[in-house]
């Protein structure tokens, strides 16, 4: 098994698969498509003047480029399914399944709360992609780090951020994550090292960039030789055509951080399809560009997601260095809950509705005996309570008490602002003591 | 408070300093010990840098040119072959790139010192210091604190036209969640430098060019490694009856220059110098205002919303009984910075201006 990725690997197209456990799915769309170079449209038919949805062949990618990781080339290539070869167990196979239903019944429940005025402002939803978070953060330790967009809900509860704080931060309670100062798109944990959701497009890669500095810091500098943190940075493909994009594939590729760029490219802006907004739509390639392996996966198929995953964070983890990863997936809903949504076209969506990723999995897992019926629906009805409990949780907890909206500006002890007293914290004469008299 | 004390200058940038030269050169000295040992600004921040990152592995510097180059302007001079590539970070052009690095890696506890060449390119950079690092302790209900410092060369230099020459103290002074700080002498330089990067917050701390090659007599306590002054507290430079003159960074020497003109026509004037925009030291600007009864603001900055409209309001809203004068605010003039250097000369303040404002006042000015 390939123990590392190289650009030029990475560039050969992957050969055509019969038997692998993916490809008895008897959808059509996977089994012709493997013969092309993609099978990832995006709005492509939009733009080729009002022909009929045709899925196999796109014009999205014009060169057989194809990038998956050699392990899973590797593991595919082998035709027999016995267990051994099935790219997950089945405490695996729960673990993923559960953590999507989580996101996608958790997104589902707050557009019910935000119709119902429970939560306000810009709620983004995730549905449709949730292989892309299970796949990858479900990989991770607890002290690696996730940074997120202003879609970033699912992100922190894939990091282990309990359901009940999320919907309350949502709820802008108390029991919040971030005590209700946060919001939808600022959800933080430090427990959790998710170094929260950034609500304007690249801000996060950055941040991202600097977790991911600091392993390097520790290890080189502190002398921690231990600390193989590894972070993620999540952002969509909209972003990609933002400086920061470019300024810290080059800063991570130069200064090999353990990073890993996961672009969840949904084919849309809000109503700005990547395709209109993009020179060369294909994302993964501006990896290679900085030196740094460039992997483009179906971001539908969280095993796919899941092993090309394993190879960055692997790579990361030995001090390699950075991985992009072009995950490309699709919204269910429109870019927000304020969003109509009547820009992309029915076809496209009713093709990628067919690609839900639970479905799939499901279906994976049936096909491989590894569950049963009744397993999944325990599950389901087990995190149809969790939220249930969530949202009861978040409507029952308190609302931020007044003197709140002044605490936390600094981490400085003594604070700032106006005390309760109305005068100026900064008027104490302790506020921040040197060692001068002045 | 002791007497003023004549000096002469040495600067390395003599050039850059014509509009300095004019004028006698007097500074208020505090209480320094017998052989008043002198320092330039540019050294008091090498030194400062130099002391915090000797003290705590956790601080590292990263910017353009602050390695190999040893800092556009010398201020990170030798500490490349002192602490190495890993902790003098020499990054490509990209002001969001790593100021937003320096935020990630401030989230996890290291002490970043993000220099900016100067701070006109701190607007590429803008988001990840207002909505990064300012925001993120509020927004995290303190959990994720960041411990940063933004540092570089602010306010207006010479000659080097509109987009490289203007002050920030009112950006960064508007927005919750940093602490600001203008430092004016070597003294303030050493010992705010090593506030800024001790505190657990962001600082944007603002640096002027052309005070980088002024020499300062400096304490013995404050060549200490341990020394540091408090962040929000101002310094009265130079003792008053007559009238308060409040400025900051290079504004303080030509508010020292004029209360010394001021005094030859009988007029006491008070200097203090801010030291802190964030928090601002209202209790020591209205003490003052208190005892001398009229103000006169003195920023480079532009009019609107700056440092001495909020200086202004403090005062209205908490002396206002006080006041026997309406309050004179002195600026930068409201135009984007000219080339020429005549123009130029007019859209900042100078001493004469002070001088005046401050006589008006007083009711003793003819205009």
């Amino acid at each position: 098994m390939a123990t590392s990725f190289s650009a030029t690997k990475l560039l050969q197209p992957l050969p055509p698969l019969n038997s692998s456990a993916r490809s008895t799915d008897k959808n059509t769309l996977m089994s012709n498509q493997f013969k092309d170079s993609s099978f990832f449209l995006g709005s492509t038919h939009k733009l080729s003047l009002k022909k009929p949805f045709l899925p196999p062949h796109s014009q999205r990618r014009s060169k057989p480029v194809f990038a998956v990781s050699e392990v899973v080339k590797d593991k595919k290539l082998k035709n027999d399914s016995s267990l051994s070869n099935l790219l997950i167990t089945k405490e695996e196979g729960l673990e993923l399944y559960e953590d999507m239903v989580l996101g996608r019944a958790f997104e589902d429940m707050c557009a019910q709360m935000y119709y119902r005025g429970k939560m306000f402002g810009f709620v983004h939803l995730y549905n449709g992609q949730e292989a892309v978070s299970t796949g990858f953060i479900k990989l991770l330790k607890k002290e690696d780090s996730v940074v997120s967009t202003y879609r970033d809900h699912v992100h922190a509860l894939s990091k282990g951020v309990p359901a009940r704080q999320v919907m309350s931060e949502l709820f802008g309670k108390t029991t919040g994550c971030c005590r209700g100062q946060g919001g939808s798109m600022h959800m933080f944990s430090k427990e959790h090292n998710v170094l929260g959701g950034f609500a304007f497009i690249g801000e996060g890669i950055p941040v991202a960039t600097g977790a991911a500095f600091t392993s390097k810091y520790k290890r080189e500098v502190l002398k921690e030789a231990d600390c193989d943190h590894v972070t993620m940075a999540f952002f969509g493909d909209g972003t990609c055509n933002n400086g920061q994009f470019f300024e810290c594939l080059n800063m991570a590729a130069l200064w090999k951080l353990p990073i890993i760029f996961v672009v969840e490219n949904n084919l849309w802006a809000i109503g700005m399809s990547h395709l209109r907004a993009t020179s060369d739509p294909e994302i993964w390639k501006k990896g290679p560009a900085f030196g740094m392996p460039g992997v483009h996966v179906d971001g539908m198929d969280v095993l796919k997601v899941r092993e090309v995953a394993k190879e960055a964070v692997a790579r990361a983890r030995r001090g390699d260095g950075p991985t992009l990863v072009e995950c490309e997936t699709y919204r269910f809903r429109g870019h927000s809950l304020a969003d109509p949504d009547e820009l992309r076209d029915p076809a496209e969506k009713n093709h990628y509705a067919a690609r839900d990723p639970i479905s799939a999995l499901k279906k994976y897992m049936f096909e491989n005996n590894l569950v049963n019926e009744a397993e999944l629906k325990a599950i389901d009805k087990r995190i149809d309570e969790l939220v249930e409990d969530a949202v009861e949780f978040a409507d029952e907890s308190p609302h931020p008490v007044r003197s709140q909206l002044l605490e936390n500006v600094f981490a400085d002890p003594r604070g700032f602002g106006i005390g309760p007293d109305g005068r100026y914290r900064c008027e104490d004469p302790k506020f921040t003591e040197g060692t001068a008299h002045v | 408070m002791s007497g003023i004390i004549g000096r002469t200058m040495t600067s390395r940038k003599i050039s850059a300093l014509n509009q300095f030269l004019m004028g006698s050169r007097v500074f208020a000295s505090r209480t320094y010990s017998s052989s008043a040992k002198e320092m330039t600004v540019r050294d008091a921040l090498n030194s400062a840098l130099d002391e915090e990152m000797s003290a705590d592995p956790k601080v590292f510097v990263m910017g353009e040119e602050v390695g190999e180059y040893q800092g556009a302007y010398k201020i990170t001079k030798g500490l490349l072959d002192k602490y190495g590539p890993e902790r003098v970070l020499d990054t490509p052009i990209t002001e969001a790139g790593f100021a937003g690095i320096g935020v990630g890696a401030a989230y996890h506890g290291l002490k970043p010192i993000i220099e900016f060449m100067t701070f006109n390119f701190s607007m590429q950079a803008i988001d990840h210091i207002i909505n990064s690092a300012a925001k993120s302790n509020y927004m995290s209900a303190g959990q994720i604190s960041v411990p940063i410092v933004f540092r570089g060369p602010n306010g207006a230099a010479a000659g080097v036209g509109a987009q490289h020459s203007q002050c920030y103290a009112a950006w960064f002074g508007s927005c919750p969640g940093l602490k600001v700080l203008a430092p004016y002498s070597s003294e303030d330089a050493r010992g705010l430098l090593k506030a800024a990067i001790r505190d657990p917050d962001p600082v944007v701390f603002l640096e002027n060019e052309l005070l980088y090659g002024e020499s300062f007599p400096i304490s013995a306590e404050a060549l200490d490694s341990s020394f540091c002054l408090p962040i929000g507290k101002a310094k009265i430079e130079r003792e008053g009856k007559d009238v308060t003159i409040t400025a900051f960074s290079k504004m303080v020497g030509y508010a020292l220059q004029a209360a010394e003109i001021l005094a030859k026509e009988g007029i006491s004037a008070e200097v203090i110098n801010l030291r802190s925009i964030r928090p601002l030291d209202r209790p020591a600007i209205n003490a003052s205002v208190r005892k001398t009864n009229r103000l006169v603001t003195v920023e480079e900055g532009f009019p609107q919303h700056g440092v001495g409209a909020e200086i202004c309001a403090s005062v209205v809203e908490e002396s206002f009984e006080y006041l026997d004068a309406p309050v004179e605010r002195i600026t930068g003039a409201d135009v984007p910075m000219p080339y020429a250097a005549n123009l130029e000369r007019m859209a900042v303040p100078q001493v004469e201006d002070i001088v005046r404002a401050a006589k008006r006042a007083c009711y003793r000015s003819s205009t």
